[in-house]
């Protein structure tokens, strides 16, 4: 959506008519921008949207009313998942219909809630429909909670100047960085598949950092469009390259789907009946180690949901044992980690801070390039190469794409690792830097009439 | 409340759950320790702590966790 040449056109006019409208007709607006843009994703697309926010509606309304809070729930969350499933046999390798991996889980959450007594029902379902298909998020989330976005949603947005400028001007920086940076390295990520030993290890770089300039880009175009429009919706990363294990790294990508998981997966797991039995009997055996036992079980089905909600094929729950593998071995490590600093002292120095953010950065790039391997057999050759020496083939870039990416690449990084100065910078400043950014994205972004800017790589999950 | 305290020094007999107040924000109990605490507290109390539950306020004090208890109680 934000990628076709129509939506900047389409959204200038939503804008202008948006802060025209007096209270409740903005709502009604923003609803039926966001179902037009589901339509232009397809009739299958615009129908499971309807129908997922039918269900769920209905399902949250019928718990407060009829009571039986239990079987309504589970019948709600059996058709949604079974729902996913049918689009995940269905189209395998994506693209999925539009948005479904994350306005489904938008929707179930919700439905938990209200069964938890921790939110009311909605009793107006285009209020609702809003929540479940606002259109800055159809791409590829954030998956928003019911109780902080629904107030977001709500209606009598007067015009501020500096919300707009500022929605678009963080826009236009995920276009820089989807155009310039991400579509940019698809062509070397799409010539390095193949290869082995150094060329495989530069295969994880460019494509981690694809990916990061990708998903990044979409998000900082879906928080900048809500932002314009007046509405907050939550921040998916918060530099997750500066993180210093895997578990850290997890709290820092993908924000929302970390706590989606931890919120509907991992807690209600930790709680259910059989492992708090399972506990206490491995207390009984084991001692205090037992204890362990059912919180990892239920981390390692919480990865493997989360493999699976990336796509129903044996690379992602090969991704998801090997993400829950760093993770429990990061924790059981504690301990000697623990002697270890307190023989050597070099915890807290900035060179060793330095080294467990690199660890910590080629540890997930290795993890995150099965992504690219539906069979894990040849992902485990890759990896089993890296100890050969081998060639690096031509990377299909000339010098000068190379120099724009190396550049971008630093733009991106460095601005983001200073955010919080550049927003204190002059108003005349700040559109100073985005003329640049314009100028920077038209003439160096891949785009075009024979070109396909693609989508989102988080869009097909 | 001694009984809560008795399946507390149980689990973590280190801890000293009269004065701690900061359990959770000061690292004391980690979540393998809530999730037998939990446990416990279905065994032994016959109470059922749910997901939503599982919060640090609910788990920093002795206090905090018997409050739990009994409003889950009703």
């Amino acid at each position: 959506m934000f990628l076709t040449y129509s939506f900047p056109l389409l959204f200038g006019l939503l804008l202008i008519a948006y802060y025209r409208l007096p209270g409740k007709a903005q709502r009604v607006l923003l609803l039926g921008f966001s179902i037009f843009c589901y339509a232009r994703a397809g009739w299958e697309s615009l129908g499971l949207m309807l129908l997922v926010t039918a269900l769920c509606w209905c399902a949250a309304r019928a718990m407060e009313r009829w009571g039986r809070k239990r079987e309504i729930l589970l019948g709600c969350l059996t058709t949604n998942f079974a729902l996913l499933a049918l689009c995940r046999i269905r189209f395998p390798m994506g693209p999925m219909p539009v948005g479904i991996s994350f306005y489904l889980l938008q929707c179930v959450g919700y439905c938990v809630d209200v069964y938890r007594g921790k939110v009311s029902a909605e009793r107006n379902i285009l209020k609702f429909a809003l929540f479940a298909s606002f259109f800055p998020q159809m791409a590829q989330g954030p998956i928003g909670r019911f109780d902080t976005l629904s107030r977001e949603l709500s209606p009598g947005r007067e015009y501020v100047r500096s919300e707009v400028s500022e929605g678009l001007m963080r826009m236009l920086w995920g276009y820089f960085k989807k155009l310039v940076v991400a579509d940019r390295l698809a062509v070397p990520v799409a010539a390095l598949k193949g290869s082995f030993g150094p060329g495989f290890l530069l295969l994880t770089v460019l494509y981690t950092v694809r990916l990061y300039a990708d998903f990044t880009g979409g998000m900082d175009m879906a928080l900048g469009a809500a932002r314009a429009l007046g509405i907050r919706l939550e921040e998916n990363f918060d530099r997750p390259f500066s993180a210093k294990s895997v578990a850290e790294y997890w709290r820092r990508w993908h924000i929302t789907l970390g706590r989606w998981m931890k919120e509907y997966v991992f807690y209600p797991l930790c709680v259910s009946r059989p492992l708090l039995r399972l506990g206490r009997a491995a207390r009984k055996r084991l001692g205090a180690r037992g204890k362990r036992v059912s919180v990892y079980i239920a981390t390692g089905i919480t990865w493997l949901a989360t493999g699976l909600w990336h796509g129903a094929a044996p690379n992602f729950l090969l991704w998801g044992m090997l993400n829950c593998a760093f993770v429990l071995i990061s924790q059981e490590l504690g301990p000697l980690y623990a002697r270890f600093h307190k023989r050597f002292g070099w915890k807290g120095k900035r060179w060793y801070a330095r080294f467990e953010m690199a660890r910590t950065f080629f540890l997930m790039n290795l993890i995150r390039a099965c992504d690219l391997f539906p069979n894990p057999i040849d992902y485990v050759n890759r990896l089993v190469s890296l100890v050969q020496w081998g060639t690096v083939p031509d990377l299909g870039l000339g010098a000068g794409d190379w120099w724009i990416l190396t550049l971008g690449t630093a733009l991106m990084f460095g601005a983001e690792g200073c955010r919080e100065k550049l927003s204190r910078l002059s108003p005349g400043m700040k559109w100073a830097g985005a003329a640049v950014l314009v100028l920077i994205t038209l003439v160096f972004g891949c785009y075009g009439l024979e070109y396909d800017a693609g989508s989102f790589i988080y869009g097909n999950f | 409340m001694e009984e809560l305290l008795e399946i507390l020094e149980a689990l973590r007999p280190d801890v000293d759950f009269d004065r701690e107040e900061r359990l959770v924000e000061d690292g004391i109990l980690d979540s393998f320790d809530i999730v037998s605490i939990v446990a416990e507290v279905d065994g032994a109390l016959g109470v059922r702590i749910g997901a939503e539950e599982l919060v640090p306020e609910n788990f920093n004090s002795a206090r905090a966790l018997w409050a739990l208890v009994r409003r889950l109680r009703g």
